[in-house]
């Protein structure tokens, strides 16, 4: 008895130490607890919340394009894709017999399929067929309860509603590649198109939107268990062009069959009616994916389709080029208008001889009279008298050898050669020679139909710089406010005698009994045209030839024949419009450019292309009730 | 001492059932209780699968806890080294017989439920010792020689044990024995001794752990090191006690449990669970809860006239200890993975069984608090 008590004294000491012992762990566990409960709370509900919460991107609606008067070229076109859940299946093989039957499956996509089941998830969506057509889908619709674990996923895709036509200008949309990544997660998205060329590139964020977003909860699996929060994106903002699309089809139709570039302007504003560049291709092909024997017809085509030779053709102006000589030596005084210049065929510079294209000449000719007829050997000997340096000067003031800033992908600048550029592009000495020869718009001088354009619009403006714009307004924001058309341009202070003199001659051109140009003349003479013929050699002529005869263009091979070109204004009395066209291999500025020219200016016209036209997204506002009392 | 105790021996059944102490009873219940809810959490707010089974289980248990309390204690100690025995058999036959799962051998199949004889050690072992115990004095504490024979019951069992392999319960059997030994009187100088060299030994113990004890070993150290392997488990738990905060989630709003990134959230991760949705204020709560039932399971062994009672109660208090702190301070990662449960609150049979008998034992200590036994076995008056 005394013995256990003594036992169960030492019991209770050791039972209250155990005890204490178990406090003491408790205790490190209560520790443990606000360490992680309270110290770090913060950082795991970071944690959790990252484990379940994805945020996954809502694609923006991308902007629309629509021409000058809100007629839409380039809009979204639901696209529809059969996708398969392999959960939703009894059998994934019976499901695709099923499809088999409405929809072929070859044995190849029948494995990709399945692969691609097996390598995702039971409930991640695997695509079994994109760009279904309406047939397909509705077959697929009606169907429904035969094929389970299939359905109709809709989708936005790019449709140009005149590729042809508006091809060049618009662009198209593609695949993100590496190179194009700029930090906007948007193009993490997969499917993701962006703007590769034109307007869609050019203003790509701007028709680009932002992104919404959805922020979804996700299980460890990464099943979807339910949306917690959406902000929906912004759509991108519809992008109005200065384009007429009535005039631009107009344009593309005239031009079918031949390797052209027609720019038409608003004097103006600068604003480009029509920009037409033919061969064109059709962007919903690059859409849809181009097969490699499309691409390579696209690619090896002579008359290179995917050029836009509006801004990218770099051509000699050949006597496009003529008044910005003209203009420059009046400048500088080496001729007066009255000045006489005598043709006799040809001029003769050291050993050298410089043709004019009439064999047997002018005789005496001035200002007026060498535009209206072309003469080459007035502009030979004003060229010398002025320099290459004073006309290089002038061309640039008008436009010429320099990118003009339109807002397209892929502009060039052309060349306006300078005693200074041929000493460092080409580490040579200028000869005169060289002069004489720019004088009549060849040689090293080029262009392209747009600065010819933009040219014409200078000279028949009153002499301001307007440059050209394709983008009217964005998002409904107008660019550059009408109403002031020229408000915002620079004047070129060119005498207004010189111009007026310009104006009349291009206008004998056409009009006048000796213009070289008389037979594309318009009757209706409140909607006259005023302009000049160019041809332009691509070969060289040789003295042999000359001699027994120069080989007329029809008898040539394509790629030999004159490049043809023509500038005009229209109407004479109150310039407009500016146009300028060249047709490669097309023969004569006379015989080809210039009734095409006329045919477009008549059209421009007609159409009344230069209206302001509506801007959508525009507001009025004046208040309505003031209107009704009114 | 009142007439009433020393009348004691010969209680009677009725007064017997008036001498278990309700309350602590209703501690166990309400424990239960939460566990019933959390199962019910766990299943998204259904009593199915989980819930409704583990309630009927409680249940069954409550009883088998009533009954176990009834019987004498002096039954039970009689009957001791034979339990005992019979539990070394039933393990050895898994060794030999036993179903494969989970890659241990852990138990025998009886139709209606799978016996787990590693689980029933955990009580006999406590019984048994508890009886050899009770007939040492101090002066036979103190030989060396005395503690051959309980040392080798515990590393009978625990040797088996070890080689199913379940490395969690070996553990509890060692720790569970270790507490008695202590209780008993044994020099805390020997304890040292026993500790030190076992830290000698560990290398040597290295070389015995399967592959996956040691990645669970290595895992424990560094769980970052394999974070969607086996650190997966430890990380997830600890972004979801930590995402609980102060307060919690709320019931049935914890996203790591729901969102299935928490493993076996409804057997041993519980807990996380628990305090993911209730914050720190729930779990605080539940130890308290267990505190308590503690803090009357030293109670009441203390007030026990017997040694016998008294170590029983304390070898069973303790084993209790063991399970809460070892699956707490594992699914916080404060130790490793060894797949514990939680007493009481999570999903499983067998664990709840082993408890509430050896809560029934405690309960038979109670009721028969004032029955004096003879260092022999017989009564000493």
């Amino acid at each position: 008895m005394h013995r256990d008590s003594e036992r169960h004294k030492l019991f209770s000491r050791r039972a209250v130490m155990l005890s204490g012992g178990k406090a003491v762990l408790l205790s490190t566990l209560v520790g443990r607890m606000y360490y992680l409960q309270v110290i770090e709370a913060d950082r795991y509900r970071t944690l959790a919340d990252e484990n379940r919460i994805n945020l996954r991107l809502l694609a923006p609606l991308r902007g629309r394009i629509v021409d000058r008067f809100g007629d839409p070229v380039a809009d979204n076109q639901q696209n529809y894709r059969a996708l398969l859940i392999s959960e939703n299946t009894r059998d994934l093989d019976y499901t695709l017999d099923m499809l088999n039957q409405i929809i072929a499956i070859g044995p190849s996509e029948r494995k990709r399929i399945i692969r691609e089941v097996k390598r995702n998830r039971n409930f991640v969506p695997v695509t079994v067929r994109k760009n279904l057509n309406w047939q397909e889908v509705s077959k697929i619709e009606v169907n429904a309860p035969d094929l389970p674990g299939i359905f109709i996923d809709v989708g936005q895709s790019r449709n140009y509603l005149y590729g042809q036509e508006m091809g060049h200008i618009l662009g198209y949309v593609a695949s993100v590649s590496p190179g194009d990544a700029t930090g906007d997660p948007l193009l993490e998205l997969p499917g993701f198109r962006i703007g590769k060329a034109g307007v869609e590139k050019t203003h790509d964020l701007a028709l680009r939107g932002s992104s919404g977003s959805s922020q979804v909860e996700v299980n460890a699996f990464g099943r979807v268990i339910r949306e917690l929060n959406r902000q929906e994106g912004q759509p991108g903002a519809e992008v109005t062009l200065t384009i007429d699309l009535g005039l631009q089809s107009m344009v593309s139709q005239r031009l079918a069959g031949e390797s052209a570039a027609v720019v038409v302007v608003d004097v103006k504003t600068g604003d480009v009616l029509s920009m037409v560049s033919t061969p064109g291709y059709d962007p919903n092909a690059f859409n849809r994916g181009l097969k490699s024997s499309e691409w390579h017809d696209l690619v090896s085509n002579p008359m290179a389709p995917l050029t836009n030779k509006a801004i990218a053709g770099r051509y000699s102006p050949g006597s496009t080029f003529k008044m910005a000589v003209l203009l420059a030596a009046l400048e500088k005084g080496v001729i007066t208008p009255s000045s006489m210049v005598f043709c006799k065929g040809y001029t003769q510079l050291g050993n050298a001889k410089f043709h004019c294209w009439k064999k047997h000449g002018h005789g005496n000719v001035d200002a007026k009279m060498a535009i209206t007829q072309s003469c080459d050997v007035y502009f030979y000997e004003i060229a010398k008298r002025t320099g290459i340096d004073r006309i290089a000067v002038m061309a640039k003031r008008l436009g010429l050898g320099a990118k003009l800033g339109i807002d397209l992908p892929g502009e060039k600048a052309g060349l306006m050669p300078t005693k200074r550029w041929k000493r460092g592009a080409l580490d040579a000495p200028w000869h005169q020679g060289e002069t004489l020869i720019a004088g009549i718009g060849q040689g090293y001088v080029l262009t392209t139909p747009l600065q010819l354009a933009i040219m014409t619009a200078r000279l028949t403006n009153g002499g301001v710089a307007v440059t050209p714009r394709l983008t009217k307004a964005l998002g409904g924001d107008v660019v550059n406010p009408d109403g002031k058309p020229t408000g915002g341009f620079e004047n070129l202070n060119l005498p207004k005698a010189h111009l007026d003199l310009v104006v009349e001659a291009m206008s004998d051109v056409v009009n006048s009994p000796y213009g070289t140009a008389r037979k594309s003349r318009i009757k209706d003479t409140t909607h006259a045209m005023g302009g000049k013929t160019g041809t332009v050699q691509v070969r060289r002529i040789s003295k042999a030839e000359r001699e027994v005869g120069v080989i007329k263009n029809k008898d040539l091979p394509w790629k030999e024949r004159d490049h043809a070109l023509f500038v005009g204004f229209a109407p004479v009395h109150e310039p407009q419009y500016a146009i300028s066209v060249v047709v490669e291999h097309g023969g004569g500025g006379s015989s080809v450019a210039a009734p095409i020219a006329r045919d477009i200016l008549i059209e421009a016209q007609r159409r009344g292309s230069a209206r302001s036209g509506n801007v959508v997204g525009q507001r009025s506002v004046g208040p309505k009730d003031k209107v009704e009392q009114g | 001492m009142s007439e009433d105790t020393l009348n004691q021996p010969d209680l009677s059944i009725g007064k017997k059932f008036l001498h278990i102490h309700w309350f602590f009873v209703l501690l166990i219940c309400l424990t239960a209780g939460v566990g019933v809810a959390m199962l019910y959490s766990a299943a998204n707010g259904s009593m199915d699968p989980w819930a409704s089974r583990q309630a009927a289980r409680f249940g069954v248990g409550l009883v088998v806890m009533i009954l176990v309390a009834l019987v004498d204690v002096r039954i039970w100690m009689r009957y001791a080294y034979a339990l005992y025995m019979i539990t070394l058999v039933l393990l050895v036959l898994v060794e030999i017989s036993g179903t494969i799962g989970m890659g241990a051998q852990r138990w025998i199949s009886l139709g209606y439920f799978n016996l787990q004889p590693s689980e029933l050690m955990k009580i006999t072992l406590v019984l048994a010792l508890a009886r050899y115990f009770h007939g040492g004095s101090i002066e036979d504490v103190d030989r060396p020689t005395y503690l051959i024979i309980p040392l080798l019951m515990i590393a009978l069992p625990s040797a088996l044990v070890l080689r199913q392999p379940d490395l969690g319960t070996t553990l509890m059997l060692v720790m569970a024995s270790g507490a008695i030994f202590f209780v008993a009187g044994i020099r805390i100088w020997k304890f040292a001794a026993v500790l030190l060299s076992g830290i000698a030994a560990m290398p040597v113990a290295w070389q015995f752990l399967r592959d996956y004890q040691k990645q669970r070993v290595l895992t424990f150290l560094n769980p970052e090191s394999d974070p969607l392997g086996a650190g997966y488990h430890i990380i997830q738990s600890k972004i979801a006690l930590g995402s609980g905060g102060m307060l919690g989630k709320g019931f049935m709003q914890g996203t790591q449990g729901h969102l299935r990134f928490l493993p076996e959230m409804q057997t041993d991760f519980i807990f996380t669970m628990l305090a993911e949705e209730f914050g720190m204020m729930g779990g605080i709560g539940l130890l308290g809860l267990y505190g308590l039932i503690l803090v009357y399971g030293v109670a009441l062994s203390l007030r026990c006239r017997n040694q016998f009672g008294r170590l029983l109660g304390m070898g069973v208090t303790t084993t209790f200890f063991l399970y809460v702190f070892i699956n707490i301070a594992m699914v916080m990662g404060l130790i490793p993975v060894v797949g514990v449960p939680l007493p009481l609150i999570s999903y499983g049979g067998t664990a709840m069984m082993t408890l509430l008998i050896g809560f029934g034992l405690l309960m038979s200590v109670w009721v028969h608090r004032d029955v004096m036994i003879g260092r022999r076995g017989g009564d000493e008056v």
